[in-house]
């Protein structure tokens, strides 16, 4: 079909798309019914394999894979870091680097081979057929373009569209993904815009030429989670409503619960397993994916003793094993399993790559429980001084717009008060922008608090004399999040670990030093040869192990720990999790846990704070806070939190939180969670919440309880 | 925008009066003395009170301070004082060598700019080819070979292809093209060589750092074909920090010329400021640094302009 | 609790050698480095290597171009360029390294030391940097030639150091600023502050090690600079003084006036400045790749 011709049918076609459900209607439940598919496949990979040449060898990137998509299809493309889901897909656009070689396979469109297209054609099924959307919303858009020039870039390319036609598709476009004003913002720049709406003009632009598949690489992942809620209904609502096949490639499984119809599950490069979303989630065929299903921490199941985690680390990718890559982790692993398995169809009509898929279906294989531990209730030392209390915290950063302009206050913490009981743990949790990492801050005196009061074991910090403030800086140590930056790179491990102890003379000779580091490293499920190695040649699990060792060295009784585990791989999450409760509970230590995830708070807390643009919305035990919510916000928060298991993300319709988030220096007056509030009414815009107790042990912020 | 403008232009002055204090004082702590060397540098017998009334004259029997805040009076009314060696006003001695110099230094700026943004661009593109060794060779040699030398090869080049010389009166070019060009465009490609290396590394990195970039993928997963992906979405992007880099080095060139009007001979800036400095001209000195600094922070101004101009992220906050 | 560790590839203890890996990794790097060494060489032996004594004039082989006898042609004074040149490269390498040292180390400690400790100090060192980096590198040079005149100290002119090494602080102090900004705000050090260490200890131990990358590269490059300012004051007759051999002076002067009629007496003075910049940049532009990817986290 000629440019032109596509064009007319085009406006021909419009008006059906304007029709097409605008964001704001009531979403209508989970994947809901499969769409009537045809059979016809629209994409079909056979056998692809990718590999990256570097100075030394080829490293295999993915091997063998082979996936179906259907029409209006939704496929989830499941795994960890290293699983060479995202390299599939850039193999699938061929957008890979330079470096990127594809020796072996067939993707097979419609009805051609994408790998045997020259560029040319390539570039012509490339945003005109098959669209993409990448992870990072803050960095994808070109940053001195206005956001309608990249919008009508593909329309005037593919469709030879003409300026103002496209320009009024355009406005469409934006229209249809829940940009308001659009005729204003299609002149904006990609700076004046917030991550989630960055990441619908990604969608839009992904649309313009109404594409059969539409690829997702870890759409959501950099966003917070109400607006990852958000963006991801769109999207099912558009595949929905136009007809377009999506590949949604993510890590979490809840995600894959709530939208997708199949699921193809990656580890190292290869399939372990693929099926309908039912059969892979209930009837897992796969000790990968039993592991995986069973190590994330779920919001609808009671908390469980310890997180059922899969042991050992991900596997190298220069190095790989013949045979089963999973086989090292795994715990029904046999000598068989050196050789390499194929893709048999399972009893749940599903594919599985383990050999002992048989047995697992019989149920003689079951995944084993941890072991059992001390009840709790033992760790509650009554009579005590709470380890910290935090009263009226406050924090105001000043922040000049320009050289002559006033300077403004961002108030990242305003009027936060709490407590942690010693030995027990507060999870802090909220979205970007909320103040929980600056409450971490002020209590770790990296800044210094505006006003209010922080009490350390019953000392206020501002009446403790410099000698005691050095004292107390032994007792309150931090656990940082991104295992990378968070170890000196020019130190060895021994080194870290080993510095704390020379410092405050806990070791009096080399030898003792030595030996407690060796303890340290056992202490966190460390081999001790990794005393000698750099922090580079670690891995991300192993260095945030040797920044807990750091951090315990000298004997602490508080620990900080800033989304400890949210940088990390799930199967890694619950290994350290674990580890940390293991700690806590060997130690005595008492800890604040501020992470964004609900689930893996609700784990590991006893009590749970929720933030939102800087002061507290809701404090409660962590079950009654995820069972019994009061404040709208927490209520929103857990709707969105999607749970791994296909069957009650179905029977759930979740409501959806509005409107962005405003810009802390100017938060809204009187509450500051109304302007997105469901419930929200003409006083709520006047009157300040108090943190009021609602029920024993209970207390939100807002006056609708 | 308006008031950004205002804004840095009363940045400036501090930073001028800055200059003013540290020039003056440096100075005045030098050893040697103006006077002894203009009236007995030739070894004329010249009797003490001689010397003493001219010093006088030129107020160098007052105390510093005083001295000093003669000068800041003078700064204040936009007078820089006389030159102490010629007694001439310090202007009127820049002003006649301007031209000179500014000239070279804008034909230089855009010898530069002509060889190094295609070759830079080119360079990136063809990242790790011969063609990518050759132009990055060509870039380090730029930085190693000194301009003034090169300069005298030029010459040496000239004479035995032309067999003569660059003439040495500066004739302006308003009143004779053919000759100013002949005359400038010598030094300009001695001093423009060097500034092309510069540029051609600078933009040869910076647009590889852009080609990096996520919304270059973007792009390229939106079918755009590459010319255009290089054109429209790389370039902008690239050329910003380059942007930066011409305007400051446009600046040093005014006062860096120094080397490269003596090998030519030529009459300029940099050649009045040497000669300044080894009579202790303190006049001429301060003046020249004062311009120099108040004609740099403007340079600075006009490229935060560009700069606001083509970054969006600048100019809505 | 098991842990795998992860799977490093063996290699020799040989090649560990970050020596020899430089070598083989950066190939022009290690051409360059040779360069250098026989640089280095040259200015060490001078006195075993060079045929002719580089000061004493010989009026009767004044100007004659290169033979047998002068393998290089001789100057107006007569002397042999060879020679000078010889003697040249010890002139040189002294000055162009002890500036380059003295003044990016002076550098690296006032721009690491002001992104330490932010606030008020920091702001007024930034002042002085912007003040001195309004200048151009030789006018700041030429200034400070002014103001000190010569201090020659066992051969040495001391003061040409100090007009080389001064105009280069401001410059190193302004980029291992931003180096040390990057690093401050890294999660490390924030663990080290939290850790109650002094602030001594967090800017030597922790800040001041992660910063030699940019230090070592800048170094290379600043030496390369120093070499090509002496030069630029020699012929200025700011610099060395007669009769040193000096590059730069060899180009001046007297050369001058004669170069049309003898142009080897600036010709290969001039190479020999070329191709010692151009090492020490090569050099410089082989460190930054080389310590790049190694040590990105």
């Amino acid at each position: 079909m000629t440019k032109r011709r596509q064009a007319t049918e085009f406006a021909g076609g419009r008006d059906a798309l304007a029709s097409a459900t605008p964001y704001g209607a009531a979403p209508t439940g989970a994947a809901g019914p499969a769409p009537a598919l045809s059979t016809d496949l629209l994409l079909n990979v056979e056998d692809l394999h990718v590999s990256f040449a570097t100075d030394i060898v080829n490293v295999p990137a993915v091997q063998g894979l082979s996936l179906q998509v259907r029409p209006g299809e939704i496929v989830a493309l499941v795994g960890e870091s290293g699983s060479g889901k995202s390299v599939s897909a850039h193999a699938i656009m061929r957008l890979l680097p330079r470096t990127g070689r594809i020796p072996k396979g067939r993707i097979q469109f419609e009805d051609r081979d994408l790998l045997a297209l020259p560029e040319e054609q390539m570039r012509d099924v490339r945003g005109r057929e098959i669209a993409m959307i990448f992870q990072e919303p803050m960095t994808s858009l070109n940053p001195v373009l206005p956001i309608g020039l990249q919008i009508i870039e593909p329309l005037q390319f593919h469709l030879g569209m003409s300026t103002r036609d496209a320009n009024l598709r355009a406005v469409e476009l934006l229209r249809m993904v829940g940009i308001s004003d659009p005729e204003q913002r299609l002149r904006q720049y990609p700076h004046q815009f917030s991550g989630g709406m960055r990441q619908r003009v990604m969608i839009a632009i992904g649309l313009a030429c109404n594409p059969k598949l539409i690829i997702a690489d870890e759409p959501t992942t950099a966003l917070d989670v109400t607006i990852q809620a958000q963006i991801l209904e769109l999207m099912k609502a558009l595949s929905r409503d136009l007809g377009i096949a999506l590949i949604v490639i993510t890590h979490n499984l809840g995600i894959v619960a709530r939208y997708a119809h199949r699921v193809v599950v990656m580890y190292s490069g290869r399939v372990v397993e693929q099926g309908e979303a039912d059969a892979v989630f209930h009837r897992p065929r796969h000790p990968y994916t039993m592991g995986l299903l069973r190590s994330v921490p779920r919001l609808d199941r009671p908390r469980s003793g310890q997180l059922e985690t899969i042991e050992g680390l991900p596997p190298s990718a220069t190095d790989p094993l013949p045979g089963c890559r999973f086989a090292p982790r795994c715990p029904f692993r046999l000598p068989v399993c050196d050789t390499p398995p194929p893709l048999a169809p399972t009893d749940a009509g599903s594919l599985s790559a383990c050999i002992r898929a048989a047995d697992i279906a019989a149920g003689k294989l079951a995944w084993r429980k941890p072991a059992a531990v001390a009840a709790e209730a033992a760790l509650r030392q009554d009579a005590a001084e709470p380890a910290l209390r935090v009263r009226n915290l406050t924090k105001h950063f000043p922040v000049k717009t320009g050289l002559l302009a006033r300077t403004h206050q961002v108030r990242a913490v305003e009027d936060v008060s709490f407590t942690v009981e010693r030995g027990e743990t507060l999870g802090l949790v909220g979205e970007s922008g909320c103040g929980k990492s600056t409450v971490g801050r002020l209590i770790l005196r990296l800044d210094a608090p505006t006003a209010g009061s922080i009490a350390f074991e019953g000392r206020d910090f501002a009446q403790m004399s410099r000698v005691e403030l050095k004292a107390m800086r032994r007792k309150v140590q931090a656990v940082f999040q991104d295992p990378y930056s968070s170890l000196n790179p020019r130190m060895t491990i021994g080194q870290i670990i080993a510095e704390p102890l020379q410092v405050y003379g806990l070791a009096p000779n080399i030898a003792a030093a030595r030996e407690r580091v060796v303890s340290l490293l056992n202490e966190v499920g460390l081999r001790p040869e990794l005393a000698d190695r750099y922090p580079h040649q670690l891995s991300g699990g192993q260095r945030q192990r040797v920044g807990i060792a750091r951090a315990i060295a000298i004997e602490p009784q508080f620990i900080v720990c800033d989304e400890a585990v949210s940088a990390l791989d799930v199967s890694i999450q619950g290994q350290i999790v674990n580890l940390l409760e293991a700690l806590q509970r060997k130690r005595g230590l008492a800890y604040l846990f501020i992470a964004h995830d609900l689930a893996v708070v609700r784990h590991i807390s006893s009590r749970i704070v929720v933030m939102y643009l800087g002061r507290v919305m809701e404090t409660a035990d962590r079950d009654e806070l995820c069972e019994r919510p009061l404040h709208p916000y927490t209520k929103l928060l857990l709707e969105a939190a999607p749970i791994p298991d296909p069957s009650v993300e179905k029977a759930r319709a979740p409501q959806l939180i509005h409107g962005e988030l405003p810009s802390p220096l100017a938060p809204p007056s009187g509450c500051v969670f109304h302007t997105r509030c469901p419930i929200a009414t003409s006083e709520c815009r006047v009157e300040i919440p108090v943190l009021r107790e609602i029920r024993p042990g209970h207390s939100a912020a807002c006056i609708k309880v | 925008m308006l008031r950004y403008v205002a804004n840095r232009l009363l940045l400036a002055i501090p930073t001028l009066i800055g200059v003013a204090i540290m020039t003056f004082f440096i100075l005045r702590v030098v050893p040697g003395d103006i006077v002894e060397a203009k009236l007995r540098g030739d070894g004329a017998q010249v009797t003490t009170d001689v010397i003493e009334r001219e010093r006088a004259r030129l107020g160098l029997d007052k105390p510093r301070s005083e001295q000093f805040l003669d000068w800041m009076k003078g700064l204040a009314r936009l007078d820089l004082g006389n030159s102490m060696w010629t007694g001439r006003p310090v202007i009127e001695e820049v002003a006649a060598r301007f031209e000179i110099t500014f000239q070279i230094a804008l034909m230089a700026t855009l010898i530069g700019c002509f060889i190094a943004i295609p070759l830079g661009v080119m360079a990136a593109l063809y990242r790790g080819t011969f063609v990518d060794t050759l132009i990055r060779l060509f870039a380090v040699a730029g930085l190693a070979v000194p301009s003034f030398w090169l300069g005298m090869l030029i010459v040496l080049a000239l004479l035995w292809s032309v067999g003569s010389l660059p003439p040495l009166t500066f004739t302006p070019i308003y009143k004779d093209p053919a000759a100013n060009l002949w005359q400038l465009i010598w030094p300009a490609l001695a001093v423009g060589y060097r500034f092309a290396a510069v540029l051609t590394r600078i933009v040869r990195s910076s647009l590889l750092e852009v080609l990096g970039e996520d919304y270059i993928r973007t792009a390229r997963a939106k079918g755009v074909i590459e010319s255009v992906i290089v054109r429209r979405h790389a370039l902008r992007n690239a050329l910003l920090p380059a942007v930066t880099v011409i305007g400051l080095e446009f600046a040093f060139l005014l006062g860096g010329l120094v080397v490269t009007e003596q090998v030519f001979s030529l009459n300029g800036l940099g050649r009045l400021f040497v000669q300044s400095v080894a009579r202790h001209d303190f006049t001429l000195i301060q003046g020249m640094v004062m311009l120099f600094a108040a004609f740099y922070i403007a340079i600075n101004l006009v490229i935060d302009l560009i700069y606001a101009a083509l970054d969006p992220r600048v100019r809505y906050q | 609790m098991s842990d795998t560790t992860v799977r490093t590839r063996k290699t020799s203890s040989w090649v560990q050698n970050p020596l020899v890996d430089f070598c083989l990794k950066q190939p022009t790097g290690a051409v360059a480095l040779l360069a250098l060494l026989v640089m280095l060489f040259a200015g060490v032996f001078a006195e075993h290597i060079a045929p002719y004594n580089p000061i004493t004039n010989d009026l009767a082989a004044m100007l004659e171009p290169p033979s047998a006898k002068h393998i290089l042609g001789t100057d107006p004074f007569g002397r042999d360029i060879f020679s000078r040149i010889i003697y040249g490269a010890r002139t040189a390498l002294i000055i162009g390294l002890s500036s380059a040292f003295v003044g990016c180390t002076v550098g690296a400690i006032i721009g690491a030391a002001s992104a330490y400790f932010g606030g008020k100090v920091d702001n007024a060192i930034q002042r002085c940097i912007d003040l001195m980096l309004s200048f151009p590198l030789i006018v700041l040079a030429l200034v400070v030639v002014a103001v000190l005149g010569r201090a020659v100290v066992f051969g040495i002119d001391i003061n040409l150091i100090l007009a080389i090494a001064i105009p280069i602080v401001p410059q190193v102090a302004r980029v291992i600023r931003s180096s040390a900004l990057v690093i401050r705000n890294l999660p490390y050090v924030d663990a080290a502050r939290i850790a109650g260490y002094s602030n001594t200890r967090i800017v030597l131990r922790h800040m001041m090690p992660n910063l030699m990358a940019p230090y070592l590269i800048m170094l290379t490059a600043y030496i390369a600079q120093a070499i090509l300012l002496e030069a630029v004051l020699s012929f200025l007759g700011l610099g060395i003084a007669e009769p040193t051999p000096a590059w730069g002076l060899m180009l001046s002067g007297s050369a001058a006036d004669f170069f049309d009629e003898a142009p080897w007496i600036v010709i290969f003075p001039g190479i020999a400045i070329s191709l010692a910049v151009f090492a020490f940049n090569l050099l410089g532009d082989a460190l930054r790749d080389w310590l790049d990817p190694k040590f990105k986290t």
